[in-house]
């Protein structure tokens, strides 16, 4: 990936929004794109109810199957999410959380809405272990335990937190159904609150909710230092002067780990850097070039 | 040596995870509750 390319991320960001919202005509019908091809999983937070979504989003999905896992075996329906499970995983051991620097729309929206000229605030390190929190509470333990006289679970997660959903599904097709509309009541309300919080966040700190919330987030982050793309720092080449951590999306010393659970990989520092001193390679792929003085976590 | 195959091994691990889900059909699954509109998404339900 040239530094051409790097410098185009912005667009990629867009292309990504784009492609992964195209079924541009249910905006005007007042539904969902219903076509075969949404049971695919995209790598990314983008809400499936959104009424231009031609993917599936992995967390609904994956919560979906947890939280009917119970019902599922009781009619020997053997369905445990293993589709959604090897997709995040096959894409995090590939190239950990670069799907969130370059392809999600709502990693994209966070960039956008801090570059609104005010006061910043840098986010403590602490509350970037709540994600973690989210993942194994909201998507895994609430929908797989708590349950209904039937046997069914709920996505906790999408219907309590998910503030992509709020604003891509609620308001959406709030805008577009007077059905919807007229059925809003106190949880939309909780839902557009916690929206509006992540809003004024984003526009005082850099991507708030990928750092302190997105529990997709979280699962790639666990795959930042074992997978095939890695960053390499060359400390010969460094020199300190922190314009790395300067221009970094999400707030990290790149030399102090190039493969942070936190980095997004979206290689801005690899540009910044005028030094030379960040690059990236792909391990087992091809000739390893790897100078004798850089380091790479793997 | 060891720690440089573990990428690898990943990869193809939950490839052969991701193929299993897709044999037992639960790519039907999701895209069954992706063409239904998600209420607890929008706020309702």
């Amino acid at each position: 990936m040239g530094l051409g390319l790097i410098k185009r991320r912005r667009w990629f960001q867009a292309f990504s929004f784009l492609a992964i919202n195209a079924y541009i005509p249910a905006w005007f019908k007042g539904e969902i794109y219903q076509g075969s091809i949404k049971g695919t999983c995209v790598p990314v937070l983008n809400c499936y109810s959104c009424p231009s979504a031609m993917g599936a989003c992995p967390m609904g999905a994956i919560q979906n199957f947890f939280a009917t896992a119970r019902f599922n075996i009781s009619i020997a329906q053997y369905q445990f999410g293993l589709y959604v499970i090897g997709f995040l995983g096959a894409v995090g051991s590939l190239v950990g959380r670069m799907p969130c620097g370059w392809l999600c729309p709502f990693g994209f929206l966070q960039e956008l809405l801090y570059k609104i000229k005010t006061k910043k605030f840098r986010i403590p390190k602490p509350l970037t272990y709540m994600k973690y929190v989210v993942l194994v509470m909201f998507v895994v333990l609430l929908p797989l335990l708590i349950m209904d006289e039937y046997g069914f679970g709920q996505t906790w997660f999408c219907k309590w937190i998910c503030p992509a959903g709020t604003l891509e599904a609620g308001l959406s097709l709030a805008a577009i159904s007077p059905d919807i509309r007229g059925q809003l009541g106190f949880l939309f309300s909780w839902k557009f609150a916690i929206l509006v919080l992540f809003i004024v966040w984003m526009i005082v700190s850099k991507r708030p909710f990928c750092r302190t919330t997105c529990p997709l987030g979280a699962i790639f982050a666990l795959f930042n230092r074992v997978s095939l793309f890695q960053m390499v720092i060359f400390e010969d080449k460094c020199t300190l002067c922190n314009k790395c951590w300067e221009d970094c999306p999400v707030d990290i010393k790149v030399y102090e780990g190039a493969n942070s659970p936190e980095c997004v990989r979206c290689l801005k520092c690899v540009d910044s850097c005028k030094f030379g001193a960040v690059d990236y390679k792909f391990i087992n792929w091809g000739q390893d070039t790897l100078a004798p003085n850089s380091k790479s976590e793997t | 040596m060891k720690k440089r195959k573990l990428p690898l091994i990943l990869f193809v691990l939950f490839l052969v995870i991701m193929i299993a889900g897709l044999s037992l059909g639960e790519y039907a699954y999701v895209l069954e509750k992706a063409i239904s509109i998600c209420l607890s998404c929008i706020g309702i339900g």
